[in-house]
């Protein structure tokens, strides 16, 4: 146990923990970027938001070291690529749950939202983003677990990362490097998952929490 | 800057046709065999576990916050770090082994929570019309209500099968072979041919298993295809 905690103070340590969650992080944020508004962009022609989802649905069954591995010959090794094959990772999941959240907001409440005398845009910030919130957080919380998961395979094309002290671990089969990593990268998925989880309960808006106590 | 790179290196092509024709027989099949062989056995065996649990979460509903956690707990740990934790124990060592012990338990929580989600939705007027006809409980249970929560059950399989495909193919780092072993081998090699090759079948696999059983669970919901 000792030794694992030695291995946590090694300086490179600390490289490492950085660059796995840099990568996560940047390939979270640019997912978030391109998702959203496309979910946005869509939110009310079916066909499109039909088009979405089955290419989201698509895109969640494609194996993330078959994307991490597909990148590589095509951009070479190193971080630059990991974080595109990552990015393509993340946006599935927030665009599946965008554009099902946003279209799932009751049409009657829409249209006594419009009776009210809201314009187009009012009712996108004002009902529809606020209903739909949860759901999209929803989706975002699951991007995230999966990105900090599969940052881990980073190094197997030159991304860094916690992966790297899993690889090394396994190759000088030394059991106390690859506990170290291996416990590093589970708690950091656990903080991830936990705390992306805080996020999406804070980000239910009051009525609907009220109204979820209440069944509905 | 892409086009320097490829240059630099010999063979600048991507895709060598001719080392896929040389070895569909005696690499490319087996890896496919082998992939299919690791995710069966792996969505078998979590099926075998999670089937009976989840009937027992069902009835005794205090168990569902417990085992939800635990299992949710192992689904959330990355795969290469689960990998890592498993050959780590004395008398596990790396080949399939490990690789099956880590897919069966990130099924579980996805196969319980659906099979406990189907038994829930069956209506409780049909278990009471079940049981006004003289039907003991482990009848209903086996006549009515898995029956009924069959299309759910299979939602999960389908979701777990997917997943447990994907994350197979990182176990071809402990050794567990399927298509994996492909990609790791084309890294290593800076051999683009087997990587894509690999990486390519992972994917149709998936998508493959993906629809089959979407197709089985349309079909065993005649109501929701009528609708259709």
């Amino acid at each position: 146990m000792s030794g694992i905690l030695d291995v946590l103070r090694r300086p490179d340590f600390f490289e490492l923990l950085r660059q796995h969650i840099l990568l996560s992080a940047a390939a979270l944020l640019i997912g978030i970027a391109i998702a959203l508004p496309v979910a946005l962009a869509i939110r009310n022609t079916s066909l499109g938001a039909a088009l979405a989802i089955n290419i989201g649905n698509i895109g969640r069954a494609v194996p993330s070291l078959a994307i991490l591995a597909l990148c590589q010959p095509f951009l070479g090794f190193g971080f630059d690529t990991a974080l595109v094959a990552l990015t393509a990772l993340a946006i599935p999941p927030i665009l599946i749950n965008a554009s099902t959240g946003l279209r799932e907001v009751r049409r009657d409440i829409i249209d006594a939202a419009r009776g009210m005398g809201l314009s187009g845009s009012q009712v996108l910030t004002r009902i529809q983003l606020p209903i739909a919130a949860p759901v999209i957080f929803a989706g975002i919380r699951t991007s995230a677990v999966q990105v900090v998961a599969s940052a881990t395979l980073a190094t197997f094309i030159g991304g860094g990362g916690l992966g790297e002290l899993i690889v090394e671990g396994t190759q000088l089969n030394d059991t106390t490097i690859l506990l170290a990593g291996s416990f590093s990268v589970a708690v950091l998925a656990i903080i991830t998952e936990v705390g992306f989880g805080a996020l999406e309960r804070a980000m239910t808006p009051k009525g609907l929490k009220i109204a979820q106590k209440r069944g509905r | 800057m892409l086009l320097q790179d490829l240059s630099s290196i010999e063979d600048p092509k991507l895709i060598e046709w001719d080392w896929i024709s040389d070895n569909f027989w005696e690499d490319i099949v087996p890896a496919i065999q082998g992939h299919i062989f690791l995710s069966f056995v792996s969505v078998a065996i979590a099926l075998a576990i999670s089937l009976p649990t989840g009937v027992l979460v069902y009835r005794y509903r205090k168990a569902y916050t417990p085992v939800t956690f635990v299992t949710g707990l192992l689904y959330s740990i990355p795969s290469l770090a689960l990998f890592g934790i498993l050959i780590s124990i004395p008398g596990i060592t790396i080949g399939p082994t490990p690789v099956i012990i880590a897919l069966v338990a990130y099924s579980l929580l996805i196969l319980i929570r659906n099979t406990v989600a189907g038994l829930d939705a069956v209506p409780a007027e049909t278990i009471d019309a079940a049981r006004g006809m003289g039907l003991t409980d482990s009848q209903i249970l086996l006549r009515v209500e898995l029956p009924l929560a069959l299309p759910v059950i299979v939602a999960g399989i389908r979701i777990a099968t997917v997943t447990i495909i994907g994350i197979a193919t990182i176990g071809a780092y402990i050794a567990g072979g399927g298509l994996g072993k492909m990609i790791f081998d084309g890294i290593n090699r800076s051999f683009p041919t087997m990587i894509i090759t690999g990486a390519v079948l992972a994917t149709l696999l998936a998508i493959i298993a993906d629809l089959a059983l979407l197709a089985l669970e349309r079909y065993l919901r005649p109501w929701a295809r009528r609708r259709a």
